[in-house]
């Protein structure tokens, strides 16, 4: 789209060979890991490459199945691919992404040094009441905790939320039954709308 | 005749060659075609094709980012829509609100922009009846003329009586479903299709209405609920912003290109990007220049007519960019009135929850996906508007209930659910799912000098065109209709049983879209009764040059908050029956 300041275009490039851990000197094309005008859209193809790191993955993979679990409204978020979402969307390169890329990083390496330092493990290796102990640390208001991860906590509710409620088993964990074909539509059945009263 | 793959096919002559394939091209393609005329289309974008490429019932974890708008699909993934509010390759220029200075437009948030302007482009065969609202909104008689009424905006050169048998045709082709409420300057269709039933949070607001003196009546759509001319009726599953595989809604390329076709008379060409009318020594117009963009060569196509239908400002553009020693400052333009009066509907929202649909029965409410009511204005409501010194009115509309889950289902409760996590959080989600509402009002912009578009005098596109660029200012008349937009909707959502997600905004510039991103962008080539008072006569033909029409939205000279779709049909089709005639009797 507009071109990128040679400012923020060194920027990425230096994000992009940290996380690769190289830099070979070729410069990336911004252009070539965008969506662009005009994808196909009966197909999802990520174009960016993901750039989450494996410690990185499994500390994801376990605060999402706290934050969405197994239970019988649905099957637990990493059933349904939401941290692969959650790479996709932190690997994005527009700036809303890049936005949250730059609050979930730094928060899941938060989580990992704040399970070794409570409990001797990263987040992923903790026991479940211990990873549950480190989460509830951070909702205590006003601690050192939810200073540092707060944040980071609800906005990973809100994109693990979206990612999980967006697939067809988050729709029924939210109860919606719409998508079907059908020859009328038939309006609120009698129930709602005694339900609100009219 | 047929799809053409490369300008090198097409013939040498035809009788007429349309600039644009939306409602404007479509129609003029069509109405043209039927009638025996042999008609060349010329579309900037791609071919598209909706039964192939509408992605239908996917979930948004079928996309990328689960949908989300980016830089390049504003609209998100799967809207039905190549272009957006900025493209490298067709720049336009635009000014800085706080520092005053021109700047090429970015793509940029409607609410938050520093931009005067936004130019929302549609490149692909059909362009923007691909994806737009289905909104279908007659003008009323007092629309026609406004200034006639209360001394504010020009009249037009035409009555509601001589466009409303066109109103009629095109009811019978599109399909509109809608309710008779004779609803004085909302003039109802003795065409409607039968309009599906309200949503439940649409009754509370029926109810809220009622309380307030507002009517909330069946909206207006063009999307069949009744097979109409061999097309499918809706199924009642995907959001028509994806555009509509079977056809149900109305789309150039669903329900005018495929028939124009049919009759053998009509030649399309995508990838032509339009330059410039030429015209010979007499003034008269002999065809157009464009760019074959998969070539990137220049050509020529000879045409007795000339139909611009490009969009308002597109049009404005070529016909600007159309210089010759017989008309040095662009085709139509001898009165000046080329490029001024630019318009756009005003646009505010304010979003609510209401409490009673937690824990609704669970039921399918997707409907047409667009809303199934909606609350116009009327004469009444506009009298003590006016007394509070809001002298134009607006319609309102909504959103909300038991959507198809989106990005927005986790942000939406999240200040609603505390620190809650795990089953708890999920319980909570499905209290709150189909709570929501928002609603937002298109409201009538009265046309002011300071809003014109002009040529930039420095900047061109990538093939050499040079662009247009945007002056654009709201008057104290919208600031103070949007302040009362926001008023009138906490109204509604308090008088739904709801809470408004914040306060009203109490000043208009706060709470108002930026000019032209309601995508409503109407005027710079206006109708008039005289030669020397406007671009076009009443039929749409240049005054200066009468074997070029505009089809468009630019011949508006009001726009009232009836979305202008229907009317650029109407006004198109009738256009283009008298032109045909014109010729047929010499005068041409």
């Amino acid at each position: 789209m507009t071109p990128l300041s040679r400012r923020e275009a060194i920027r990425r490039i230096l994000v992009a060979s940290a996380i690769i851990g190289s830099f070979d000197g070729i410069v990336l094309s911004d252009e070539a890991k965008r969506i662009g005008f005009d994808p196909d859209l009966l197909k999802k193809e990520i174009p960016w490459p993901r750039i989450m790191t494996e410690a990185e993955k499994a500390s994801t993979t376990a605060l999402v199945d706290i934050l969405l679990p197994a239970d019988e409204l649905g099957p637990a978020a990493s059933a349904v691919g939401v941290p692969d979402f959650i790479d996709e969307w932190i690997s994005a390169p527009y700036d809303s992404q890049v936005k949250d890329r730059d609050v979930i990083r730094p928060g899941l390496d938060w989580l990992d040094k704040e399970s070794k330092r409570a409990h001797g493990g990263t987040f992923a290796s903790l026991k479940p009441e211990q990873q549950i102990a480190v989460v509830d640390s951070i909702l205590v208001e006003g601690s050192p905790q939810n200073k540092a991860a707060g944040k980071f906590f609800r906005l990973m509710r809100d994109r693990a939320g979206a990612g999980y409620f967006t697939t067809q088993e988050g729709w029924k964990t939210l109860g919606y039954t719409g998508n079907l074909p059908s020859p009328e539509f038939a309006g609120p059945p009698a129930e709602a709308i005694k339900h609100i009263g009219l | 005749m047929a799809f053409l793959n490369t300008s090198r096919t097409r013939a040498e002559q035809y009788d007429a060659v349309v600039v644009g394939s939306g409602a404007a091209g479509g129609m003029a393609a069509w109405a043209l075609a039927r009638k025996g005329a042999k008609v060349l289309m010329l579309e900037s974008g791609r071919n598209y094709e909706p039964p192939k490429e509408t992605p239908m019932f996917l979930s948004f974890a079928d996309a990328p980012l689960r949908g989300a708008g980016t830089p390049e699909k504003p609209g998100g993934f799967f809207h039905a829509n190549i272009g957006g509010w900025a493209m490298p390759d067709e720049p336009y220029v635009v000014r800085s609100k706080s520092k005053g200075n021109w700047h090429e437009a970015a793509p940029d948030n409607r609410m938050t922009t520093d931009q005067n302007f936004m130019w929302w482009r549609g490149r692909m065969l059909g362009g923007r009846t691909n994806h737009w609202g289905r909104v279908s909104l007659r003008m009323g008689p007092l629309d026609f003329k406004p200034r006639s009424t209360d001394g504010l905006g020009f009249d037009w050169p035409i009555s509601y009586d001589d466009i409303a048998p066109w109103y009629d045709k095109v009811d019978q082709l599109v399909g509109i479903f809608g309710s008779k409420e004779g609803l004085e300057n909302n003039p109802d269709s003795d065409y409607f299709l039968p309009a599906p039933k309200p949503r439940a949070y649409e009754l509370l607001l029926q109810r809220a209405g009622k309380k307030l003196g507002i009517p909330v009546v069946s909206s207006r759509m063009a999307i069949l609920t009744k097979p109409l001319n061999g097309r499918a009726a809706c199924f009642y599953a995907t959001s028509c912003s994806r555009g509509c595989a079977i056809g149900a809604n109305f789309q150039s390329t669903t329900v005018l290109i495929p028939p124009a076709l049919a009759t053998g008379n009509l030649d399309v060409l995508t990838d032509a990007h339009v330059r410039e009318v030429t015209v010979d020594e007499s003034g008269k117009a002999t065809g157009v220049h464009f760019i074959d963009k998969k070539t990137g060569r220049e050509e020529h196509v000879s045409a007795k007519l000339v139909i611009l239908g490009a969009s308002s400002c597109e049009t404005g553009r070529i016909l600007l960019n159309s210089k010759s020693n017989r008309f040095p400052t662009g085709l139509g333009n001898s009165t000046g009135h080329l490029g001024r009066w630019l318009t756009d509907s005003t646009g505010s929202g304010l979003g609510g929850r209401i409490p009673i649909l937690e824990n609704i029965p669970l039921h399918n409410e997707d409907g047409v996906s667009t809303m199934h009511t909606y609350a116009p204005w009327t004469p009444t409501m506009q009298k003590a508007a006016t007394k509070l010194g809001v002298p134009r009115g607006y319609y309102m509309a909504w959103s909300g209930g038991r959507q198809m889950p989106d990005l927005g289902s986790a942000s939406e409760i999240s200040g609603l659910v505390g620190n809650s996590y795990g089953s708890k959080y999920k319980q909570e989600a499905r209290r709150y799912f189909g709570s929501f509402i928002d609603l937002h009002a298109r409201g009538e912009m009265i046309p002011n000098e300071k809003s014109f578009m002009e040529i930039d005098p420095e900047k061109k596109d990538r093939w050499g065109v040079p662009v247009a660029r945007f002056n654009f200012e709201w008057s104290d008349h919208e600031i103070k209709q949007a302040a009362h937009m926001q008023k009138t909707f906490a109204e509604m959502i308090e008088g739904a049983g709801g809470i408004v997600s914040k306060a009203p905004e109490s000043d208009g510039r706060k709470a108002m879209t930026a000019g032209g991103s309601v995508n409503h962008e109407m005027g710079v080539a206006r109708m008039s009764a005289s030669a020397k008072d406007g671009v076009t006569n009443p039929w749409g033909q240049l005054w200066d040059c009468p074997n070029v029409m505009v089809a468009d939205g630019a011949v508006f000279c009001s726009n009232p908050f009836k979305n202008p779709t229907i009317s650029i049909l109407a006004l198109a089709w009738r256009g283009c029956e008298h032109l045909f005639d014109e010729v047929k009797k010499g005068n041409l």
